[in-house]
């Protein structure tokens, strides 16, 4: 789950991180009234999607630029109406853009030094790791791979967190002296705490600034969340933007079916993540371009194959399904019936081919071939793949 | 010999009054599995009834091994749950837990995997299918089903399969079956990306145990568990092991169905992966529909 740049600075508000004082605003005239509430001699006003490249982008009435900085309260409005309601499109967007629906408004600080800050979860540590670097305001995978000396790693304890004298290691190694040192400190606990409780996996501040009035404030970041806290970070989870999100994969995530769309034009219905992976890769083996990922779980119902089909049948690009079961447990039988009946509701009209094994296959079998559906049953998984690339290459 | 476990190990489960639980505690005494205790707070003294069995639940995990001679758990607890119920076994100093839930968050999992470190209690997990050895009976009858897998497909014999993913380790166990060659022992070491067995920590088991004579090695994108796996073996396991790494055609960035199947600035990739098992003279399945068949050449069996 991504969110937006103003919700972002208002989770490190929350946690008392220092971050240049805005807001969001959805008018023009919200977006003259935070310029008057900051007092601020400079503004910067940002169109909040998702996507990168915004500061290069075009909108779709012409405008130029997601990106503005501005000093009156006027200017800030005039900027406003040419942003919000419009699609924003970059290099990141596809051509259609992304629809603003919302600016953050915010004092544009001076800056006198960029730095970078992150806290991740660390696979191989199975631990939260610190990352941070003199050279900030730039690509940090490119700093890790041309200067790896100018990248700091402190591994933290779990179960001890982030201790103060790891802050002023760190503080001392990107030069951050006297009372920058003490708002270091106080930055990066605050940081580590808002990471912890908000169940995060990734808090990347790039850049951290140091202003010419020595202040030490987050101006950018990234946040990526650990799905499987979600269920206990409601304010996270209201941060949500299904407008940002792939239709299809918002329509699975209804019926609880896992779906990643890809561009291909094999779609596959899979019960298991490691199945439905492997099935994507045998398509892609046989010569044909897998549609997507879609695990439909391990006790998949009749309602959520259908719901399946519905949104495999969305993508215009899909010219045939492949539909690959290793029933182990769940009966092959009821997952027949299952396809059986969401073939004959969406009116299917290209090939599908059906590998089923496993408990009941032989009954399975029968249910589809008495179905008279113009569908191919494969022995294997191979079999399957090899059908379904010929089908498609046919038709 | 198998590994962890064998058809006489007494096994509890948690959560076995949850309809989840309960349908695979109903499978595994089926299958002839030693399933001793059940634990569900709160519902002490009563019993789980299935057929002609009868399993005592206790409160907590203490009272259950004490009583049962319980060794290992396996947690069917939800995921708010479930990181309070392995440190309940390691607490109780079982031998094994095999946690099946899947959706435990991250933060809860490293400080378990922490806590665990220097305990004698092993984790198996989470997100996982769990663990089978099969037995002598028909249909692999009489064996160790700890968790989800279909018991029916296994045959007793003397393959090791290790895998993160559920359905592939069936795919591969079944392949295997079908051509008339049994497995010692079945372990799903799940998807999650922190997990307590790795890949390597189970080669080691096989690479001891007597009964195992070849090795399937399942692994998919995400982390580097595999390529350590595979450097361990190049230089110490003695048995012939095939492989296969699902996510080929994953797109980066982008999680695929399990939380630890993710490529990030380019780690964990496939191909990476695939070049680390084949320098480690691994034999990697060109497609997931040929891993026993892998196997069985580079074993001499065909």
């Amino acid at each position: 789950m991504n969110i937006h740049e103003y919700q972002a600075r208002e989770l490190f508000q929350k946690f008392g991180v220092a971050s240049p004082l805005g807001k969001a605003a959805s008018t023009p005239e919200e977006a003259a009234t935070i310029v008057k509430e900051l007092g601020a001699a400079q503004i910067v006003v940002k169109a909040q999607i998702h996507a990168g490249g915004r500061g290069k982008g075009t909108f779709s009435n012409g405008f130029k630029g997601g990106v503005h900085v501005c000093h009156t309260a006027d200017e800030a409005r005039h900027l406003a109406e040419q942003m919000l309601g419009h699609a924003l499109i970059t290099n990141q967007t596809g051509p259609d853009g992304r629809q603003v629906n919302k600016l953050l408004v915010a004092e544009a600080v001076d800056i006198s030094r960029e730095l970078y800050f992150a806290i991740l979860f660390d696979r191989t540590i199975c631990a939260p790791m610190i990352i941070a670097s003199t050279e900030g305001g730039m690509d940090i995978e490119a700093v890790a791979e041309h200067s790896p000396e100018k990248i700091i790693r402190i591994p933290v304890d779990p179960l001890l967190g982030l201790q103060p004298y790891q802050t002023r290691k760190i503080a001392a190694a990107l030069d951050l002296r006297g009372s920058l040192m003490t708002q270091a400190t106080k930055l990066f606990l605050a940081i580590y705490r808002c990471f912890i409780e908000s169940d995060c996996t990734l808090v990347e501040v790039n850049p951290l600034v140091v202003t010419p009035d020595g202040r030490l404030l987050a101006l950018d970041a990234k946040f990526n969340f650990d799905d499987n806290a979600l269920y206990r970070q409601s304010a996270v989870l209201a941060m949500r933007d299904k407008a940002e999100e792939d239709p299809r994969e918002v329509a699975a995530s209804e019926f609880n079916l896992n779906y990643i769309g890809l561009d291909g034009n094999i779609a596959c219905l899979v019960n298991g993540a490691g199945l439905a992976m492997a099935t994507m890769d045998i398509i892609q083996h046989c010569g044909g371009r897998p549609a997507n990922f879609l695990d439909v779980g391990g006790g998949a119902t009749k309602e959520q194959v259908s719901a399946a089909f519905q949104i495999i049948l969305g993508d215009q690009a899909v010219k045939g399904i492949m539909v690959n079961i290793f029933g182990g447990i769940m009966d092959c039988d009821v997952i027949a019936h299952g396809i059986v009946d969401a073939a004959r509701e969406t009116a299917l009209q290209i090939p599908l081919v059906v590998r089923l094994e496993g408990n009941n296959v032989d009954a399975g079998k029968k249910t589809l071939a008495a179905s008279g559906l113009a569908l191919q049953s494969a022995s294997s998984m191979q079999d399957a793949a090899e059908k379904i690339v010929a089908a498609v290459h046919a038709a | 010999m198998s590994i962890l476990v064998t058809s006489q190990t007494r096994v509890l489960i948690q959560g076995i009054t949850g309809s989840f639980g309960a349908r695979h505690a109903q499978l595994s005494l089926d299958y002839g599995s030693q399933i001793v205790a059940g634990v569900t707070p709160g519902k002490g003294g009563k019993f789980f009834e299935h057929g002609a069995h009868k399993v005592p639940i206790f409160d907590t995990v203490e009272e259950a091994a004490h009583q049962t001679g319980a060794t290992v758990s396996t947690v069917f607890v939800p995921p708010p749950f479930a990181a309070d119920a392995i440190l309940e076994c390691v607490d109780a100093d079982l031998d094994l837990v095999v946690a099946i839930t899947e959706g435990i968050p991250i933060n809860d999992m490293i400080r378990v995997k922490q806590k665990m470190q220097g305990s004698a209690t092993r984790l198996i997990g989470p997100n996982c299918p769990g663990i089978v050895t099969p037995g002598e009976g028909e249909h692999s009858h009489g064996g160790c089903r700890i968790g989800i897998a279909p018991g029916y497909i296994h045959k007793r014999g003397n393959v090791g399969v290790v895998s993160r993913s559920g359905t592939l380790t069936y795919e591969a166990v079944w392949q295997l079956t079908s051509r008339g060659y049994g497995q010692s022992t079945c372990v799903g070491i799940g998807g999650d990306p922190v997990n307590g067995t790795s890949h390597l920590d189970v080669l080691r088991l096989f690479n001891e145990d007597p009964e195992t004579e070849a090795i399937i090695l399942i692994g998919e994108i995400g982390g580097s568990a595999e390529e350590e796996a595979a450097q361990w073996a190049a230089e110490h396991c003695k048995k012939p092991i095939a492989g296969f790494i699902a996510g080929t055609t994953a797109p980066p960035g982008r999680r695929m169905g399990h939380a630890g199947a993710i490529v990030s600035g380019g780690k964990g990739t496939a191909e990476g992966k695939i070049a680390a098992m084949k320098a480690a003279g691994i034999a990697v399945a060109e497609t997931p529909s040929v891993m026993a068949e892998t196997l069985l050449r580079h074993w001499g069996k065909l």
